[in-house]
């Protein structure tokens, strides 16, 4: 029985083309332009899942956005996305989906045992029961709450489809193309606005697609139709379908997710699976229309139970019988328009109406039809537990209070219209205060927030006349504002056929003896019940009502449920719905995809990854890389089967006893200009500035204003008013943005500039005794004895064609040397070094060694400047000046950074002279000592010593002026390590330092 | 996402920028005496106010020019946008 529910003629989908899909692993037949539910109803299946809680049959209750049951696992090109709503995705050749929350399958469900227990899992159930005993929550209740509840498995697998970001500016968005929607989108658009018209289902003009209307002597769809037609072509405008417009943030900042390829069997190369609008709108246009109303009566949610609106849609877009023996249930003249369409379509439905004499031309035609219809008539519950397989009905007093008698009548689906209710999440996300509008028992706009303008069924206008009228006007008056231009479209008539007044009655009484759930909150299986239990409980505000009993949460977030719910709460309390107020609609209108939210910022793309122009040569020379900030640096240069420990041991050695090159591009660089220079230099640094001679570098220290260390590095005299300044690699943005913040907003009047100037030069450090012999051999016109280039000097030269930078600075303690040369030039530079230093037995060095080098010598780096030490600290208080006033200055008299005990760096050996100190460990005096054992100090960074063969570390001890010869421990819970060691100086190696000076 | 009058640019989204705090806060003079309060005032106290507060904002992604920016803290509405050297009239 292949599509048995299908119409021969109706709808809008593709008959020409079958697609074969399949459901809970059985296959099935559909058409192109069917979602997932409506295919699946052709079909005749309308289970689809298990309810959260109770895990009662599940099927289809909207045709859209709306849907509250029909989330299924879908799977799609080896890939699988929980969470999706079967009657918003897209057929397509191959589709895959199950039902979700149910377990051993959907037809024979072991969970269902909860509906028998039903009674005793009452709102707000987890939290009284299992509290106590506390240990029994990790172990025992978590996990079974956790296997028990839950919706879809998220596949652990990494995505490997594409996701964009876009941002977008326009004059008008307007999120919706119903008819305000398009009314509004077409007046602007002829008025010159640029315009966005985003519709988030695949086929544009919302109601027009299902309502019985005539616009400029055509049906709704082909008016619909051709304005979509015309905008297409004009080049103010987009146009997109799939796109749902789901947030309204600061500043007119809407989001908009467009699916571009969950409609299709598999993404096309070189396009997004979803791409994410960000978009800067000067006014928005919100024409999301409006949500049919459930009427609420026991066991409303059987699988069958559904809105009258979402049948017809079936009928009218996708051809599909939702059922052949309907039942109609409504308050209002809605639910008739979807029994003329079963009429029209050869199904005799019954109607019950809990209106006693309503009078329009919808009714009159209704019985002209022969449709039969019963007035001041309830539905008290529904029969069948997969499927409605009958209804108890009633007559109801006028005063709705009392059922006459109860008789079933056999039925296969039950439409319920409770009346509309306005769509104003993105109205209310804006910050507009909402207002109560009585005459359609529902909250719409009040006064707008940011520049929204709210149309139509979302403002609780109902009327089509009224509603393009006012969206002609709307899109008109709007555009002008911002274009300026005066072109005014006339506004085609309009027929469609009248109606009136619904109905207030929205909750049918349960009949004596009977104990009926009654369902407000579909996904959330939260009933009437439940509520009640939390009002008597003492919940009050409506906010707190809907976190004890969950009603409006998840996913759904209440499109069905919020005003049942507040209509209830005011019930009960006697209050009326505007003073319990409605919770917060918070954006995501609908669930977003966590891919969509990321975009293209995944793995190595959450940051550009900086390479130095030296990287192929490291590559091709066995580099091992680490991350350094968002660079890569050789971390070392494999040798046959060597590990990092023996490689950057031979490095550092051979730095020691030859010559060794290390690519210190990364290293920040900033360019400094200006008369005030100096005088600028001089207030940064702690040290004094203002008498360094051209062609001299010197170290210098930056503190913050609170007198801890900012930053550190060299900066070189270049000429008279020109200074090149060196940062360190991870702090070169921070230390910019600061020198920025004093030039500017401080001490504006110094005539100074800085510009990054890291990207333009390419750096290289050749490090130990044979390295002048290397410069020479690299410049053999300059002179670069200990005389012409001594330390801290700088000079020019001419390196085989290439203008060079030459700085005698040192890192590693040794005679060492930088050359910069622009960075296209970096790697004739490398290559250089290399080949003329091959006699002096060069290699390159990489970060381990560079460490080791750089520990063993006593100097500091990220590791001691953390934010959390002084100059003194680091034993840098000889480089602060007691003359000259500086950023940090005043704060380094505070109490704690004069104490006589203050902490300093030292050098820890272990007394054993072999085992290996990890760093962060504590420093304690007693190993033994009860916990917690006081901590003296901490282990800032670790090395072997190539100097000394022996392990050797650098600390920030408590008194460390004064604890050198001292015998402590080293602890390392971590790595459960006890060390005795023996604090000596920070220096290990060349403690006068006459090294760099040769 | 804010959007931000820059003086310099025009109006940017709040991607651009990064935050720089309270800008009526003056760093005391250098070389001349500061009492401990008045320091520690300069240093660490800021007010965290609900409503209208002048703010440094950086535009690091753009021009690079620090800015003042008189933003509402609740409704993140802004009023008035002040080039680095421009003095806030109260």
């Amino acid at each position: 029985m292949s599509q048995s529910f299908r119409l021969e003629h109706a709808g809008l989908i593709n008959r020409d083309k079958k697609i074969s899909f399949k459901f809970n692993g059985k296959n099935y037949q559909g058409y192109e332009g069917d979602t997932l539910a409506s295919a699946l109803i052709a079909n005749g299946v309308h289970l689809i899942g298990r309810s959260f809680k109770y895990h009662r049959p599940r099927g289809f209750f909207g045709a859209g956005v709306d849907e509250p049951y029909a989330i299924v696992q879908l799977y799609r090109n080896n890939e699988t996305e929980p969470n999706v709503k079967a009657t918003e995705q897209e057929l397509f050749e191959g589709l895959e989906a199950n039902s979700v929350n149910c377990w051993p399958s959907v037809n024979f469900d072991v969970g269902a045992i909860n509906n028998f227990l039903k009674i005793f899992l009452p709102a707000g159930f987890y939290y009284k029961t299992f509290m106590w005993p506390k240990s029994f929550w990790y172990k025992i209740y978590e996990p079974f709450i956790r296997k028990a509840a839950g919706l879809g498995v998220a596949s652990i697998k990494h995505d490997k489809e594409r996701y964009e970001h876009k941002y977008e500016y326009c004059d008008l968005l307007i999120a919706g193309s119903g008819p305000s929607g398009l009314a509004s989108a077409y007046a602007a658009a002829k008025n010159g606005a640029r315009i966005i018209l985003a519709e988030d289902k695949p086929r544009f003009g919302g109601s027009l697609l299902t309502n019985e209307v005539n616009i400029g002597n055509q049906s709704g769809k082909d008016w619909a139709d051709s304005i979509i037609t015309e905008l297409k072509q004009m080049p103010n405008v987009v146009v997109k379908n799939r796109s749902q417009v789901f947030g309204y943030y600061d500043h007119n900042m809407l989001v908009m997710s467009e699916k571009v390829s969950d409609h299709l069997p598999k993404t096309k190369k070189f396009h997004p699976k979803q791409r994410l609008w960000y978009i800067r709108a000067k006014e928005v246009l919100i024409s999301s229309g409006s949500i049919e109303r459930p009427l609420v009566f026991g066991n409303n949610d059987t699988p069958g139970v559904m809105l009258s609106s979402a049948a017809k849609e079936y009928l009218k877009v996708y051809g599909v019988l939702v059922g052949r023996k309907p039942l109609i249930f409504t308050n209002n003249d809605s639910g008739y328009e979807t029994a003329i369409e079963f009429k029209k379509n050869g199904i005799d439905p019954v109607i019950l109406d809990t209106r006693k004499n309503p009078i329009s031309e919808i009714v009159t035609e209704a019985k002209n039809l022969g449709i039969n219809i019963k007035f001041s008539y309830v539905v008290v519950a529904a029969q069948g537990y997969k499927k409605v397989k009958s209804a108890d009905i009633a007559s109801i007093s006028d005063d709705k209070n009392y059922l006459g008698k109860i008789e079933n009548i056999k039925c296969d689906c039950i439409c319920v219209s409770g009346f509309w209710t306005p769509t104003i999440h993105l109205a209310s996300q804006s910050g507009n205060k909402t207002k109560f509008k009585k005459e359609i028992d529902a909250f719409i706009p009040g006064v707008s927030k940011q520049n929204e303008t709210t149309l139509g069924a979302a403002n609780g206008v109902f009327d089509l006349e009224e509603t393009l009228k006012s969206s002609f006007n709307a899109g008109y008056e709007i555009s002008k504002k911002i274009t300026n231009n005066d072109n005014r479209v006339s506004i085609p008539n309009s027929v469609e056929k009248q109606s009136t007044e619904h109905d207030k009655f929205w909750c049918v009484p349960l009949p004596k003896g009977k104990h009926y759930k009654r369902f407000l909150d579909f996904q959330n299986d939260v009933a009437v019940s439940d509520v009640e239990i939390a009002l008597k409980e003492g919940y009050r505000s409506i906010e707190h009502v809907k976190r004890y009993t969950t009603l409006g949460m998840a996913t759904d977030q209440g499109k069905t449920s919020n005003l049942n719910g507040l209509q209830l709460v005011s019930n009960i309390e006697n209050k009326v719905v505007p003073e319990v107020g409605h919770t917060t609609f918070r954006p995501p209108y609908t669930p977003i995809t966590i891919g969509a939210i990321v975009g293209r910022e995944v793995g190595k793309h959450t940051k550009p990854t900086r390479k130095s122009p030296m990287h192929t040569w490291h590559e091709k020379n066995n580099a091992v890389f680490v991350d350094a900030g968002v660079w890569l640096r050789p971390r070392y240069y494999k040798k046959g089967n060597e590990n990092l420990f023996e490689a950057s041991k031979r490095e550092a050695k051979n730095v020691r006893t030859n010559v060794g090159v290390c690519d210190v591009t990364t290293l920040g660089k900033i360019d400094i200009k200006g008369p005030d220079s100096a005088e600028f230099l001089n207030r940064v640094y702690t040290n004094a500035w203002l008498k360094l001679p051209v062609g001299k570098a010197r170290y210098g220290v930056m503190l913050r204003e609170d007198g801890i260390v900012m930053d550190d590095g060299t900066t070189t005299r270049i000429s008279e008013n020109h200074y090149h300044m060196t940062t360190t690699t991870a702090q070169a943005a921070n230390v910019l943005s600061h020198l920025e913040y004093y030039l500017q907003l401080v001490w504006p009047e110094l005539r100074v500039n800085v510009v990054s100037s890291t990207e333009q030069w390419a750096g290289a450090a050749i490090a130990g005794p044979k390295s002048r012999e290397l410069l020479q051999n690299l410049f053999p016109k300059v002179d670069v004895s200990n005389e012409g280039l001594p330390f801290m000097g700088y000079i020019e030269g001419d390196l085989f064609g290439v203008n060079a930078k030459i700085f005698r600075i040192s890192f590693s303690g040794e005679l060492a040397y930088e050359i910069n040369v622009e960075s296209n030039n970096g790697n004739f530079m490398w290559e250089k070094i290399i080949e003329l230093g091959k006699d002096l037995n060069i290699q390159p060095y990489g970060t381990e060694a560079l460490s080791t080098l750089r520990i063993e010598m006593g100097h500091v780096a990220g590791s001691e400047l953390d934010g959390r030490t002084i100059p003194y600290d680091n034993s840098l208080e000889g480089l602060v000046s007691k003359k000259k006033d500086f950023i940090g200055k005043r704060s380094l008299n505070r109490k704690a950074f004069t104490a006589e005990n203050r902490q300093k760096i030292v050098g820890v050996v272990p007394i054993d002279k072999k085992t290996s100190i990890p760093e962060g460990s504590h420093l304690v005096k007693d190993a033994k000592a009860a916990l917690p054992n006081p901590k003296l100090g901490y282990i800032s960074a670790s090395c072997w010593s190539v100097e000394h063969d022996n392990p050797f570390s650098l600390a920030i001890l408590k008194d460390g002026k004064n604890m050198i010869g001292q015998k402590l421990f080293v602890m390392s819970p971590l790595k459960n390590k006890v060390i005795p060691v023996e604090i000596v100086s920070s220096h290990y190696v060349d403690p006068k330092g006459e090294r760099v000076r040769s | 996402m804010l959007y931000i009058f820059c003086p310099h640019c025009g109006m940017r989204s709040q991607n651009e920028f990064s935050y720089g705090g309270d800008a009526t806060v003056k760093r005391p003079e250098l070389n001349k005496e500061v009492s401990d309060k008045d320091w520690d005032n300069f240093v660490y106290n800021r007010k965290s106010l609900r409503g209208k507060h002048w703010e440094l904002w950086q535009h690091i992604s753009g021009c690079r020019q620090w800015i003042k920016v008189e933003r509402d803290t609740a409704t993140h509405e802004i009023f008035n946008t002040l080039k680095a050297d421009e003095e806030i009239s109260k």
